[in-house]
C-alpha cells in the first residue's frame, strides 16, 4: 500500500513541490495569526487606553529610532517577582495602538512598561544624558544629543497615517496636532483644548527647558505616560478574561 | 521541452565533450563576499560584546550606540553572511545537480550579486542613521524591503527557472531545502512587512500595518521562521550536498530525507509563540508555540542523523579533511542548539531563560555554531574548485581556524549558560524576609566578568575567519609551481552529484 504513496512524483515535478510547500507551510501560520484578529476577546475590555499625544507618539519613535527595544522589555509578565519589582502585568489592551509594538526580547536593562511616573522628569532627562551620573553601575549609552530641537513639522501626517490603519484620531486632533505637541511641551500654554483630546496626558518642561521642544521632552514625555493609562483598580476579572 | 528534444539532451548530457558551461563569476563573488560580510558582522559583534562590558565604548555618537549598532550586527550575519553564502552555494548547487545552466545566465546571475549587495548597504546605512521598522531581524524600512523584494523574485525565477531545465529526472534533495527557503522566506517577508509611510517626501518613516499583540504574534512568526527558513532549511540544502561530497558518500537515508523534509516545513511555521510566553499573547497561542517547539526537536535530529551518519565508512576522513572536520561540528552544534530550543520553549524553562544571556546563548551555539562553521566546510571545499585548484593553499591554516573558531563558541556560550541562569535567578530571589533581594542593576553588574569572557570569545572566532580570508586569497592567487608543492590533498575531487 506504501508503495503508493511514492515520493516520486513530487520530486519529479517543480510545480507540485512548490504548491505542497506552500500548503505546509501556510497551516501553522493562518492558524495562529487569524484568529488573533477575529476573534474580539484578544485585546482586553479595560477603559483608559487611548492613543498617544503628538508629543509623546514623536517620542515613541525617538524610542524606536534609537532601538531601545534591544535591552529594554515592555512587557510584564504574570509573576510574583515582576509584579513587585514592576507592576501589574501587561495586557493587550495596552498596547492596541504601539505601531510597531515594542515588547521586547531581552532585558540588558529593566522592563520599562510601567516606568511611567516612579522618576521624576529631571531623573530621566539627567539619566538619559548620562545613565553612569546617576546609576554608576549602568552600561546604557548615553544620549546627550537628544538635547537638539524635536523635528515635528509633519506631526499631522503621522496622525493621519494612523488614523488611516484604525488608531481613533479624531479630526480636531489632527488639525490641533502641532498646537497640542507645543502646549504638551511647556507647562505655561493653555492646555483646555490639549486635556479635553488626552485624558491622564500631562503638561511638562520634560527635558527641564520650557523654551524650546526637543527630542528629550519627546522621549521623557514618552517614558512617562508607560504604563499609566489603565487604573487597574477599577479593573475586574472578568475583563481580563482572555480567549 | 518536448519528449524528444528532452531525451536529446539527456544524451548530450551524459557526453562529457558537452558538457553543461555553469554560471560561475558571480559564484565566486558570491564566495569571496561571504567571507568579507561574515568578517565584517563579526567584527561588529565583538565592539558591541565589547560596548555591554565597557559601556565607554558608545562614545556616546548617534550612530555608534549598542541600539543602532546590535541590528547591524544581527542583519550583517544573517542576511549579509548567511544570505550570500546561501545565494553562493544554492546556485551553484542548483545548477551542478540538475546539469543545466543558470536560468538567465550570466546576466541574472549578475543582478542577484549587485541587487543583494545593494540591500545589505542600504539597510546598514539605515541603521547606522536610526531609519528602522523597530522589529528585530525586520529593521529595514520599506524602500528596502521593496528592492529585496524585487531581488527575492528574480532568484525564485532564476532558481526554479534551472529546475524547470535540469536534465536530471529528480530534483535533488539539496534543492528542497532552498526552493523552501526561497518561497517560505518570500512569504515571511512580505506577511510581516506590511506598513504605510507617512510622507514621502519626509523621508523612510512608516507604521506597520498590524498593532500591539496581532503585531507580536506575526513578528514572532516571522523571526522563528527566519530561523526556520533562512538559517535551517537553507543551510540543510548546503549541507545535503557539501557533506556527501567532502565524504565521497550518498546522503544517509533517502527516506529520512523525505520525512525530516516535510515534518520539519510544517512544523517549523507553528513555533514562533514560543518568542511571546508568558506575554499578553492570548494562553492558547502560547500553548500551541510550545507543543510544536517540541515536536520540532524530532525533525531536526532527524536532519543531524542524514548528515552525520553520511559519513559511515568514511569517517577516516576527518583526520585528513580539516574542511569536512568543519561540516561535522557544525552539524553536532545544530543538533545541540536543536535540542537546546524545544527545552527553552517549554514555559517553565522559558519563564526563567527569557528576557537573559541564556537565549543569546542560544542563537550564537546555532549562528556560530551551525551556519558559521557550515559555511566555512562549505567554502574550504568550493573554493579550490571554483578557482580549479587542487587543494587549499594551507591546510594547518584551516586547523588553526578550526581550533580558534571551536573554542571562541565554546567560550561564548559557556559565559552566556551562566550569566542567563544567573541572572534568571537574581531576578526572582527573595531575601529571609521576602522582599526581592537583588535591585535590577546588581544583576547587571554581575554580568561584568561574563560579557568579558563573552567577548574574548567572539574575539577568538572573528580570528579564525581572518586567518581563512587570507587563507583564500592566498588559495585563489596560488601559482602552479606552489600548487605541486607537498601538502596534504585537499577534497576537490569531482564526484558526480545526485
Amino acid at each position: 500500500m506504501f508503495k503508493k504513496l511514492s515520493h516520486g512524483p513530487i520530486e519529479r515535478n517543480i510545480l507540485l513541490l512548490g504548491v505542497l510547500t506552500v500548503i505546509t507551510i501556510s497551516i501553522g501560520g493562518l492558524a495562529q495569526i487569524v484568529p488573533l484578529f477575529t476573534v474580539e476577546s484578544t485585546i482586553e475590555r479595560v477603559q483608559g487606553v487611548r492613543p498617544y499625544t503628538p508629543l509623546e507618539l514623536a517620542g515613541r519613535n525617538i524610542y524606536v529610532r534609537e532601538g531601545c527595544y534591544n535591552c529594554h522589555s515592555q512587557m510584564v509578565r504574570p509573576f510574583r517577582d515582576e509584579a513587585e519589582r514592576y507592576g501589574h502585568f501587561s495586557l493587550a489592551a495596552e498596547s492596541m495602538y504601539d505601531r510597531p509594538f515594542q515588547w521586547g526580547s531581552k532585558r540588558t536593562g529593566p522592563d520599562l512598561a510601567r516606568v511611567g511616573g516612579r522618576y521624576s522628569d529631571d531623573w530621566h532627562a539627567a539619566h538619559l544624558r548620562n545613565p553612569r551620573s546617576i546609576v554608576p553601575e549602568s552600561i546604557m549609552p548615553g544620549y546627550a544629543f537628544l538635547d537638539r530641537p524635536l523635528d515635528y513639522a509633519n506631526i499631522a501626517a503621522h496622525l493621519r497615517t494612523l488614523r488611516g490603519l484604525g488608531v481613533p484620531y479624531t479630526d480636531e486632533m489632527i488639525r490641533n496636532a502641532r498646537a497640542d505637541l507645543e502646549a504638551q511641551a511647556r507647562p505655561e500654554a493653555d492646555a483646555t483644548g490639549f486635556n479635553a483630546r488626552y485624558a491622564r496626558a500631562r503638561q511638562g518642561a520634560f527635558d527641564g527647558n520650557p523654551d524650546r521642544v526637543t527630542e528629550m521632552d519627546a522621549l521623557v514625555a514618552y517614558l512617562q505616560m508607560l504604563g499609566t493609562l489603565v487604573n487597574f483598580r477599577d479593573v475586574t476579572p472578568e475583563q481580563l478574561r482572555q480567549q | 521541452m518536448s519528449a524528444s528534444t528532452a531525451d536529446a539532451a539527456w544524451t548530450r548530457s551524459r557526453s562529457r565533450a558537452a558538457e553543461t558551461e555553469y554560471v560561475e563569476g558571480p559564484v565566486k563573488a558570491f564566495a569571496v563576499i561571504t567571507l568579507f560580510w561574515g568578517i565584517v558582522g563579526f567584527l561588529v559583534g565583538v565592539v558591541i560584546a565589547s560596548q555591554l562590558a565597557w559601556p565607554a565604548l558608545n562614545l556616546d555618537l548617534e550612530w555608534t550606540t549598542f541600539g543602532r549598532l546590535r541590528p547591524l550586527h544581527t542583519s550583517a550575519v544573517i542576511f549579509a553572511f548567511g544570505g550570500n553564502a546561501l545565494f553562493c552555494t544554492s546556485l551553484y548547487i542548483v545548477q551542478r545537480t540538475s546539469r543545466a545552466r543558470l536560468f538567465g545566465g550570466d546576466d541574472m546571475g549578475w543582478f542577484l550579486f549587485w541587487g543583494y549587495q545593494f540591500v545589505i548597504v542600504a539597510a546598514a546605512l539605515g541603521y547606522v542613521l536610526g531609519i528602522t521598522q523597530g522589529k528585530e531581524y525586520a529593521e529595514p524600512e520599506w524602500y528596502v524591503d521593496l528592492w529585496l523584494t524585487v531581488v527575492w523574485v528574480a532568484y525564485l525565477i532564476a532558481f526554479g527557472g534551472t529546475l524547470i531545465r535540469r536534465e536530471e529526472p529528480h530534483i535533488y534533495v539539496a534543492n528542497w531545502f532552498f526552493l523552501a527557503f526561497i518561497i517560505t522566506v518570500a512569504v515571511l517577508h512580505l506577511g510581516n512587512n506590511v506598513s504605510i509611510p507617512v510622507d514621502l517626501a519626509a523621508g523612510g518613516f512608516s507604521y506597520s500595518a498590524p498593532a500591539g499583540v496581532q503585531g507580536a504574534m506575526i513578528q514572532w512568526w516571522y523571526g522563528h521562521n527566519a530561523v526556520g527558513f533562512f538559517l535551517t532549511a537553507g543551510f540543510l540544502g548546503m549541507m545535503y550536498y557539501i557533506i556527501p561530497k567532502q565524504a565521497e558518500r550518498p546522503v544517509y537515508s533517502y527516506r529520512l530525507s523525505i520525512v525530516h523534509f516535510w515534518s520539519l516545513i510544517f512544523l517549523y511555521i507553528w513555533a514562533g509563540p514560543h518568542h511571546l510566553h508568558y506575554t499578553a499573547l492570548p494562553d492558547w497561542v502560547q500553548t500551541l508555540g510550545m507543543v510544536f517547539s517540541v515536536m520540532l526537536w524530532m525533525p531536526s535530529w532527524g536532519g543531524m542523523i542524514n548528515g552525520i551518519m553520511t559519513l559511515s565508512g568514511a569517517w577516516d576522513k576527518l583526520r585528513t579533511n580539516p574542511g569536512l572536520r568543519f561540516s561535522v561540528t557544525a552539524v553536532g552544534f545544530y543538533g545541540m542548539s536543536t535540542f537546546e530550543g524545544p527545552v527553552m520553549s517549554i514555559k517553565a524553562v522559558n519563564s526563567l531563560s527569557h528576557y537573559t544571556d541564556w537565549t543569546i546563548g542560544h542563537v550564537h551555539s546555532g549562528a556560530l555554531g551551525w551556519n558559521g562553521l557550515v559555511t566555512f566546510g562549505a567554502l574550504y571545499w568550493l573554493v579550490p574548485v571554483l578557482w580549479r585548484k587542487s587543494r587549499m593553499y594551507s591546510t594547518a591554516l584551516i586547523s588553526w581556524h578550526f581550533w580558534l573558531a571551536t573554542l571562541g563558541i565554546v567560550l561564548y556560550i559557556t559565559a552566556m549558560w551562566v550569566s542567563g541562569i544567573m541572572q534568571g535567578l537574581m531576578w526572582r530571589a527573595y531575601d529571609e524576609l521576602g522582599f526581592l533581594q537583588y535591585s535590577f542593576v546588581e544583576t547587571v553588574a554581575a554580568m561584568h566578568p561574563y560579557y568579558v569572557i563573552r567577548m574574548l570569545g567572539g574575539l577568538m572566532y572573528l580570528s579564525g575567519a581572518c586567518l581563512m580570508a587570507w587563507n583564500v586569497f592566498k588559495t585563489i592567487t596560488m601559482t602552479e609551481a606552489e600548487e605541486a608543492m607537498p601538502a596534504r590533498q585537499a577534497a576537490g575531487s569531482a564526484v558526480a552529484a545526485g
